[in-house]
């Protein structure tokens, strides 16, 4: 049971870090402020709630596993909200997402 | 080789010291200055507290099973110091801004130009 | 390698020329070294770095770049004499660490005197577990008190500079609003604020009084309580912020802490003992140490957040 336990939790961590070296790598060579916010946006809701996730089956029952519960939900409560923010503030200041260029990156999961 | 192993954290705050220090000196943003100058506070801070830690121990919350902890008095004096720092760098961004409504500019040759005579 | 990513950050402000670039990175700075903090065992010096670095600083930095410019022209001077400055400098004080102890050393002479009396005997004398709190609030009491007398005055000097403008604007505060708070429109931000800033404000009141047993105390809840207050302005607008707390009651509240901080003080002058003794309030020394500690914490964290909250009024509240 721990067996399965540990490697279920060593899948998630490993995601999460796949996640967040993607998120980085998209953050850069996205063409487009909006394409770029949703790597961002990635990164911040899955990449951390995928890692904290794991951390939370390493650490087994206790008040650990409770806070690092608590600070998932804070992060999927805040993450989508400050992109939400970030988009709506860029969209209020002018700028326009990328629409007609014909070849677009094929976005991350 | 194992002195620089021992020294290592020394040297990186001086570095990150020294980077900050050329920030002041080398720019004439006075924003940047003072973004210079939060950054030479930061890397002091970490010059203190790594002086503080002592190999193998915790943090100085005391808990059964523990024996040795880490040195707590820098944490105390970093503490202040902090907190110190963000007043001082409110009241600078104050002048700053007061700075820029009198003179219309922040960049500090501008202000000088400015202030001398003729 | 955390050290090394500190210094990739710190070499890239020199270099950047949009200074909302140089301010992001310098968020960035902070929260690295919070981490730094962490792994070297300084968890409250950690926390208050975050919430400080890069929560009330960066926020401060931001708003005075909205009242002044964005990018920095290139540079005028030749950049070799500050360069030469620079090194000079450095090499001096490398020079100077040769002597120092060991990273880690246990004989250091910083662990021998004051630190190991410290540790055990605060469990006799004060009964706290977190030493840093039981130094901070009590062996070094006066040192606190003089910090909080800093921030009281800094929030005084940044009143004076700051504050006199926004009787002028007074009358413009009406279409500002109109035009500085698009938040204020979005369903999801003000649904979601709503839903979370009871929580923060719950958890800085936990900081506050857990500051005895973990990470935490009156600074820290400070800090989180005025952030709490930046978040509901930037999204409902500085009027509906102003009414929900007004600055004449942070006028007060930020005299207050530091009032409530010396009477503590005095009280153990009154009690028999000295200045901020407080093993003579009540009967049991002890229980009189968790008291004056208790009290002394609430008046920090009720300064530090009426005077973190009074700058943000004062730089938002300023028009170009």
């Amino acid at each position: 049971m721990t067996m399965i336990v540990d490697v279920l939790s060593w899948v998630c961590l490993l995601a999460g870090g796949f996640l967040g070296i993607s998120g980085g790598i998209g953050m850069l060579r996205f063409p487009d402020f909006f394409t770029r916010l949703h790597a961002a946006g990635v990164t911040d809701t899955l990449c951390a709630g995928l890692i904290l996730l794991g951390l939370m089956m390493q650490a087994g029952w206790g008040l650990v596993a409770v806070k690092l519960f608590f600070i998932i939900l804070f992060l999927s409560f805040t993450s989508p909200v400050a992109a939400h923010a970030l988009a709506r503030a860029a969209l209020h200041g002018g700028l326009k997402p990328l629409l007609h260029k014909a070849e677009e990156d094929p976005s991350k999961p | 080789m194992v002195t620089v192993l021992g020294l290592y954290n020394y040297w990186i705050a001086i570095f990150l010291m020294m980077t900050g220090f050329y920030v002041v000196i080398a720019h004439g943003n006075l924003v940047k200055k003072i973004v210079g100058l939060n950054i030479f506070q930061v890397s002091v801070f970490i010059l203190y507290i790594s002086m503080g830690k002592v190999q193998g121990g915790s943090a100085p919350i005391l808990a059964a099973g523990v024996t040795v902890y880490s040195n707590p008095l820098p944490h105390v004096l970093i503490l202040t110091a902090i907190v110190v720092g963000v007043a001082t760098t409110a009241l600078a961004l104050a002048l700053v801004v007061r700075i820029n409504e009198a003179y219309g500019t922040v960049e500090e040759d501008d202000i000088h130009s400015q202030d001398e005579p003729g | 390698m955390l050290l090394s990513f500190l210094a990739i950050t710190a070499i890239a402000v020199v270099r950047l020329r949009d200074l909302f670039g140089v301010v992001m990175l310098f968020s960035i700075f902070s929260l690295l070294s919070a981490a730094i903090f962490v792994t070297l065992d300084a968890v409250d010096v950690a926390f208050t770095e975050a919430a400080v670095g890069a929560g009330i600083s960066t926020v401060l930095m931001l708003a005075t770049l909205a009242l002044t410019a964005r990018t920095e022209p290139p540079p005028r001077h030749g950049t070799l004499l500050p360069l030469l400055v620079v090194c000079v400098t450095g090499g001096a004080l490398v020079y100077g660490t040769l002597d120092m102890p060991r990273f880690g050393d246990p004989q250091a002479p910083i662990h021998q005197h004051v630190a190991p009396r410290y540790l055990q005997d605060s469990p006799a004398e004060i009964g706290l577990p977190n030493v840093v709190t039981s130094v901070l609030a009590s062996y070094r009491g006066y040192d606190t008190l003089g910090e909080i007398t800093v921030i009281f005055t800094a929030g005084a000097g940044v009143l004076m500079l700051l504050g006199a403008g926004r009787r002028r604007t007074a009358h413009r505060d009406d279409d500002k609003d109109k035009r500085g708070s698009a938040m204020k429109h979005s369903l999801v931000l003000r649904v979601v604020a709503k839903i979370l800033i009871p929580f923060v404000l719950l958890f800085a009141l936990y900081v506050q009084f857990h500051g005895d047993f973990g990470p935490g105390g009156g600074f820290q809840a400070g800090v989180i309580f005025a952030a709490v207050f930046v978040l509901y302005t930037l999204i409902f607008g500085l009027k509906a912020a102003r009414a929900v707390v007004s600055p004449r009651v942070l006028h007060v509240l930020s005299a207050l802490g530091v009032l409530l901080f010396a009477g503590v003080g005095v009280a153990g002058l009154f009690a028999g003992g000295n200045f901020l003794d407080y093993s003579v309030l009540v009967r049991h020394p002890v229980a009189g140490q968790h008291l004056g500690i208790l009290l002394i914490e609430l008046g920090v964290g009720v300064t530090v957040a009426a005077v973190m909250i009074m700058f943000f009024y004062l730089f938002a509240g300023r028009t170009r």
